[in-house]
């Protein structure tokens, strides 16, 4: 029996981006055998981007949670790499394990968290941060702003060290970009959007918001620590005031906006505008921070709905349908 | 609608109720909304809601679909009680409402609106096309399938949430004036896609200002007045009914 229509999921552009970015992996993948150093712990400070524009942009632009306290769980990552690290746990497992633990954390912090409203929910991130921060200091082995080395990475001779934060890095850039789409594609992309626009609609039919807050919440603070921890391996030190600064919040929100705030492409894109822009200028000091404002001014004012919401909704540009196409029988007869 | 269909309504109001209210009441502070409402909707019943503005008609829906905890009273659905239960439980349940001023997700489109509410409200992802398909066809809404939400007119938002609602498969439809503002083919269409959803076995409880278009699908009347029942049965005799007439005073009663 054939049904009178058809959910479009795919299409030709989409199939092409997806082979395209598998093949941009595969390369990146191939990096250590055809990069040099520096290449590589560039692209580390580009994946360190990718991690907290598309975790923040699942929250703030399709769930509609504007945190502005991802340094929060930014520095937490780091904060327990250095903590099993110090533990005894071998130094790459520790990156992955703490992420994880963040991630565990962040379910009751949740609780507390999403019961706050709009700008409640907002504050209330950026105290969380602040409050983590104080705790962190308190913690003898950190030495208060002192700071402390991973020290554990001094293990590995230089090249290794940089080949294995790479791969961590891609492959943690990789899989969040991965789980965000699958994310989006599931019934929950559409939940979560429909709690952007409505709360109290989606509850009256059915949609566990609560739930699918949760889910979203935490899926963005693992991204935060992934960042964090990868940060940390490709610096090496942890001093709490730069990991639970505000700056984060800053540079991620930037990127986000400036790509499409609410378009999954977007993040990805603001993420390279901003990494492309720190590149050429970060050289320039204090001009370089004018000039990021500046940029973000611009775009505020010429592209409200950052780059890529400006084609989508000028061009009808997408690369990846995160929805869903009714075609039905009596419009494409013979076509498709 | 079909003989069959009106003799099992009239059949279902002797039944035992699918939704009870009992001495239901709401306070938003100092402001009393409703009081002291009660009343059975039999299954597969069509109820027409009618009364001025202000008088707890949406107040009373919004208790009746969990949107929240009434001050007093109790409401029971398939002789259990969800006076507590939150809104999605009750719509797991059965019960779906649509929203007096329409609270579509703009950012989707009206296909993904509607299949929302299928995968979560209804009978699971699997079938959730299907539903959302067979809900954009009774409502008519098909052609409007792929546009997003934001780009509605009222009407179409309107329906939208008759859509919506319908797709979370309910039992009991509460429709909050999905009519108003409606041309007189705008509105017997309305009547048309409200009388199939009742075909299908759905009991309903519709609130609209004109009353003749609410007569031709409603075979009950209730009346509201400040935040009370002031009469409640046989359309005609609700209609002449003195508290009536006494509160649609300076109103039009079509
Ligand atoms: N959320 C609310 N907060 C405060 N007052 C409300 C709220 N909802 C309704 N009311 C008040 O309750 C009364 C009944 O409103 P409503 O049920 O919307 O009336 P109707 O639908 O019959 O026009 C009105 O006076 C209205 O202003
Ligand atoms: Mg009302």
């Amino acid at each position: 029996m054939s049904q009178p229509y058809e959910v479009e999921r795919w299409n030709t552009r989409a199939r092409i981006t997806v082979w395209a970015f598998v093949l941009g992996c595969a390369v990146l993948a191939l990096a250590p055998l055809w990069g040099s150093p520096a290449f590589l712990s560039r692209s580390v400070v580009l994946f360190v981007y990718v991690l907290l524009a598309v975790t923040w942009n699942a929250l703030a632009g399709y769930a509609g949670l504007m945190s502005v306290g991802q340094q929060a769980f930014f520095g937490l990552g780091a904060y327990f790499t250095i903590r099993l690290s110090d533990g005894g746990v071998p130094v790459f497992a520790a990156m992955a394990v703490a992420a994880g633990a963040v991630a565990l954390v962040s379910v009751p912090i949740s609780y507390v968290m999403l019961r706050l409203k709009a700008g409640e929910f907002a504050i209330g991130m950026w105290v969380l941060a602040s409050l983590l921060h104080l705790l962190v200091n308190l913690d003898p082995l950190i030495q208060g702003e002192t700071g402390i080395s991973l020290l554990a990475l001094n293990a590995f001779d230089p090249k290794t060290r940089m080949v294995v934060i790479y791969l961590f890095g891609l492959l943690s850039a990789v899989g969040v970009v991965a789980g965000m789409l699958l994310l989006l594609r599931s019934r929950f992309g559409a939940a979560l959007q429909a709690i952007r626009d409505s709360e109290e609609a989606a509850g009256s039919i059915g949609v566990p918001v609560f739930r699918t807050k949760q889910l979203v919440f935490v899926f963005a603070a693992l991204g935060a620590a992934l960042a964090g921890a990868l940060w940390l391996a490709s610096t090496v030190s942890f001093q709490p005031k730069t990991y639970f600064g505000i700056q984060w919040m800053a540079y991620t929100v930037f990127m986000v906006i400036v790509g499409g705030i609410g378009t999954f492409e977007g993040a990805l894109i603001g993420a390279v505008i901003f990494f492309v822009i720190e590149t050429l200028l970060a050289s320039f000091g204090l001009w370089y921070l004018i000039l990021l404002g500046g940029t973000a001014v611009f775009f505020a004012l010429a592209f409200p709905q950052g780059v890529w919401g400006y084609a989508r909704n000028r061009h009808g540009w997408f690369l990846l349908p995160i929805g869903r196409t009714l075609i039905t029988r009596e419009k494409t007869t013979g076509a498709e | 609608m079909t003989d069959a269909a009106e003799h099992q309504a009239i059949g279902a109001a002797r039944a035992a109720p699918i939704l009870s209210a009992r001495n239901l009441g709401k306070s938003f502070g100092a402001l009393r909304a409703m009081s002291e409402v009660t009343l059975d909707l039999a299954p597969g019943e069509a109820v027409g809601i009618v009364g001025p503005n202000g008088a707890g008609k949406s107040t009373l829906l919004a208790a009746l679909a969990g949107s929240f905890l009434p001050s007093e009273g109790t409401i029971t659905f398939d002789g259990r009680d969800i006076t507590r239960a939150g809104a999605a439980e009750v719509c797991h349940l059965g019960i779906a409402k649509t929203h007096q001023i329409p609270k579509p997700f703009d950012g989707l489109t009206v296909f993904e609106n509607v299949r929302v509410a299928a995968a979560f409200g209804g009978g699971g992802d699997h079938a959730a096309d299907e539903v959302a398909y067979d809900a954009l066809k009774l409502c008519r809404m098909l052609p409007l399938a792929n546009q997003r939400a934001e780009r509605l007119g009222l009407l179409d938002r309107k329906r939208l949430e008759v859509a919506r609602a319908l797709a979370t498969g309910p039992r009991v439809i509460l429709l909050d004036e999905v009519g108003g503002g409606l041309t007189d083919a705008e509105a017997e269409e309305l009547v048309e896609i409200i009388r199939a959803i009742r075909a299908r076995g759905t009991a309903i409880i519709w609130i609209e200002h004109i009353v003749h278009v609410l007569l031709q699908v409603a075979e009950r009347l209730i009346c509201m007045d400040a935040g009370r029942v002031i009469a409640d049965g046989d359309p005609e005799a609700v209609m002449k009914d003195p508290q009536v007439m006494e509160a649609y005073l300076g109103h039009s009663v079509e």
